[in-house]
């Protein structure tokens, strides 16, 4: 079994980080409590919380976080008509904090992810590490046996080619949880009292070509790299479908970085994750896309981009045309999904102008 | 994992011998080795007679067996650190275990030994998944499984054709790295078995290493030879493009190659610095390599291992053999394995 770290008098960081070219972005319904065990790390940066469901209900964050928070009523008044293509009452609402930020980097987790320890015991800044990783190459093109070869005390090993040897620039950091693992409602059923106990101490690249799940929960990313392409999909009230919104950025934004040649780490770092949320209403919302994802997988290993899709912009734009034609036959969903994907690039570009986003997908 | 769970009458475990005295790596070895029996490979440049400790279940082959199953008197093709192949070639069995003799048993963090042997046979008997990354990595391992977002279709996995261990203390490091970084070792024991992509490639590494025989055997290939290549590893590269080879082979037929777990714990031996005053040919070959295996397509009508390599070979021959002589005599010898391989196990 393992337990969160307790943090109580960990001082916080003199100097952290990023701290003003980083935003973190939290969906919640309920409260931010969690936010107390997070102090040492989170306290110095800006947060962006958005309230999803009753927008009339306060939301309590604890003293000392310099904060912004949007409910349902902020959203519809920013966005007007587009406001349709962000999900109500599912954590997929969290983009449209990607989508206001006017920061360079975005670090989102969970209302329910505390401060995991590492074997030795001591607490675990998910944030640093998150942000270790976006600050330094990916390498994509060829797999190193020793994980991250940047790392301390690791390398390049033999017979690695020198020419890769630079990397690429890194767009997403994708971390990972002990306690209760991101697993589907059929595994949790299956499986209710399984906890993750293994501490893989790695961070790696995901090779080019390699699609893989992306958890929402503990996730950081270079939002002028990639943002646009962080959208979390039509989710929860009045759709099919559930728990597959950060699936679905994930596969989208593999294709487009695979395509742009920038990187994609998984590995450190843990957080704890406390709740294991009923997996009888899991299934439920997963349902349809235990199907559907046998469909969408080949199609998203099957995407080409053009050579002419030379922004993250332009890439989602062919991809959301792609979804239309190939995936509409599936369900009538997907037609929808390609919309909303338009939908959502008109509202980033319009709260996002060009002048404002320099370098926007170009590694 | 304890060695009991598995058959050992499955598994040969390869050594060769590139120096004459076997005892202390033997007895080191002997937990993890007791039961299984043992293909000791003497290097056929190696002029001194092997001293082998008692109590091991072994076969020891040497040059006379090397040239007779050549039929020639040039056992070029299994000098040095090659000299394993020939342990593979007359292999009976359907696990190979292949471990460099300047390595030892290494400890996991509790402070518990290693059983590299077993850990590898584990690896090789469970599925592969190359065809979607599962970010809990091995997901048949204790206490892990498929994440979210996984296809239900692909959760069976593609059979496992290699296993590829690590190493703790000297890590698997190139010649100008290490001569850089004279006192890195490697002390980080990341806990993970993990299946190395579809079309991802990598450097794999023969110091420590399992396969699946049966599946893949003809498939590590002992061809490519550098100019100088040395008896210290600073100063070969015949795993590394064996490594290619296997994995381009195992994408094509469906299986899976693994990477992580077990390690073990490499010890001292020759100098980084001096290996970098050869000039190494190794970094212009690789370099060479990697656009051709990335673009490389095998014809669907290679369905079995050796039509692979005698395919690979033939393409190797027509790209890269004008780049550089040491591909056109890989390309060579890859032909000249398969038609070994056949004729000494018959149903190859």
């Amino acid at each position: 079994m393992v337990d969160p770290a307790n943090t109580v008098g960990l001082q916080v960081n003199p100097t952290p980080l990023l701290k003003d070219e980083l935003d973190i972005v939290i969906p919640t319904i309920r409260n931010l409590d969690f936010l107390e065990m997070w102090r040492p790390f989170l306290q110095p940066y800006h947060l962006i919380i958005v309230q999803d469901g009753d927008p009339t209900k306060k939301i309590h964050v604890p003293e000392g976080y310099d904060y912004e928070l949007y409910n349902r009523n902020d959203i519809n008044r920013i966005l007007g008509p587009k406001a349709s293509c962000i999900s109500f009452k599912d954590s997929a609402c969290r983009c449209f904090g990607y989508m206001v930020s006017k920061k360079k980097y975005i670090f989102t987790i969970d209302d329910d992810c505390f401060v995991a320890k590492d074997p030795s015991g001591k607490a675990v800044n998910a944030l640093e590490q998150h942000i270790k990783n976006l600050l330094c190459p990916s390498t994509p093109l060829f797999f190193n046996t020793l994980y991250d070869p940047y790392r301390e005390g690791a390398d390049f090993v033999r017979g690695y080619p020198f020419s890769l040897r630079e990397g690429v620039t890194t767009a997403v950091s994708h971390g990972l949880w002990l306690n209760i693992p991101d697993y589907d409602a059929p595994t949790q059923l299956v499986k209710p009292k399984e906890r993750n106990t293994r501490y893989v101490d790695a961070v790696m690249t995901i090779p080019k070509g390699t699609l893989f799940p992306m958890c929402g929960m503990n996730l950081a990313f270079d939002r002028d790299l990639i943002g646009p392409a962080m959208y979390f999909g039509l989710m929860g009230d009045g759709q099919p479908i559930g728990r597959y919104d950060d699936m679905w950025a994930g596969w989208c934004i593999k294709v487009i970085c695979d395509h742009l040649g920038l990187g994609v780490k998984t590995g450190l770092p843990y957080i704890y994750h406390s709740k294991a949320s009923n997996p009888f209403v899991n299934l439920k919302k997963e349902y349809k896309g235990i199907f559907w994802q046998e469909e969408i997988i080949p199609f998203f290993q099957n995407a080409k981009l053009s050579k002419e899709a030379t922004t993250v912009q332009q890439c989602y734009i062919e991809l959301s045309k792609m979804v239309k034609e190939k995936l509409s036959s599936l369900d009538p969903y997907f037609d929808k999904l390609a919309d909303a994907m338009v939908t959502w690039i008109e509202a980033w570009d319009e709260l996002n102008p060009p002048a404002a986003a320099a370098a926007n997908g170009k590694a | 994992m304890s060695s009991d769970e598995i058959n050992k009458n499955e598994v040969d475990i390869v050594i060769g011998a590139l120096n004459a005295d076997l005892t202390p790596f033997l007895n080191t070895w002997k937990p993890f080795f007791s039961g299984f029996h043992l293909i000791i490979v003497k290097d056929p440049d190696l002029k001194e007679e092997l001293n082998i400790p008692q109590g091991f279940d072994v076969d020891i082959y040497s040059k006379i067996d090397m040239e007779k199953t050549l039929g020639s008197s040039d056992s070029a093709m299994f000098s040095g650190y090659s000299c394993r192949y020939f342990g593979y070639l007359v292999s009976k069995k359907k696990y190979i275990v292949s471990i460099d003799d300047d390595c030892v048993p290494a400890k996991d963090p509790r402070g518990f030994l290693v059983d590299a042997v077993s850990q590898h046979v584990n690896n090789l008997e469970r599925p592969a998944t190359p065809l979607f990354f599962n970010t809990l990595y091995d997901p048949y391992r204790e206490g892990a499984d498929f994440v979210r977002g996984y296809p239900f279709s692909l959760r069976s996995g593609v059979p496992c054709a290699a296993s590829c261990g690590l190493w703790l203390n000297l890590a698997d490091l190139d010649a100008p790295t290490q001569a850089l970084k004279a006192e890195q070792r490697n002390t980080s024991y990341v806990d993970a078995v993990m299946t190395v992509p579809l079309k991802a490639m990598l450097p794999i590494s023969g110091i420590n290493i399992s396969f699946n025989r049966e599946l893949i055997g003809p498939a590590l290939v002992p061809a490519l030879r550098i100019a100088g290549e040395g008896r210290v590893r600073w100063e070969t590269l015949e795993d590394v493009w064996c490594g290619m080879c296997l994995k381009h082979i195992s994408d094509h037929l469906g299986y899976g190659v693994k990477t992580g777990l077990p390690y073990v714990w490499r010890n001292e031996r020759g100098d980084a610095v001096e290996s970098l005053r050869k000039k190494w040919e190794g970094m212009k070959l690789m370099e060479k390599s990697v656009p051709f295996f990335e673009s490389l397509k095998l014809p669907e009508s290679a369905v079995t291992v050796g039509d692979c390599v005698v395919e690979l070979a033939k393409a190797v021959k027509e790209q890269l053999g004008s780049d550089d002589p040491a591909f056109t005599q890989a390309a060579d010898a890859m032909v000249k394995w398969v038609q070994l391989w056949s004729s000494v196990n018959s149903s190859g």
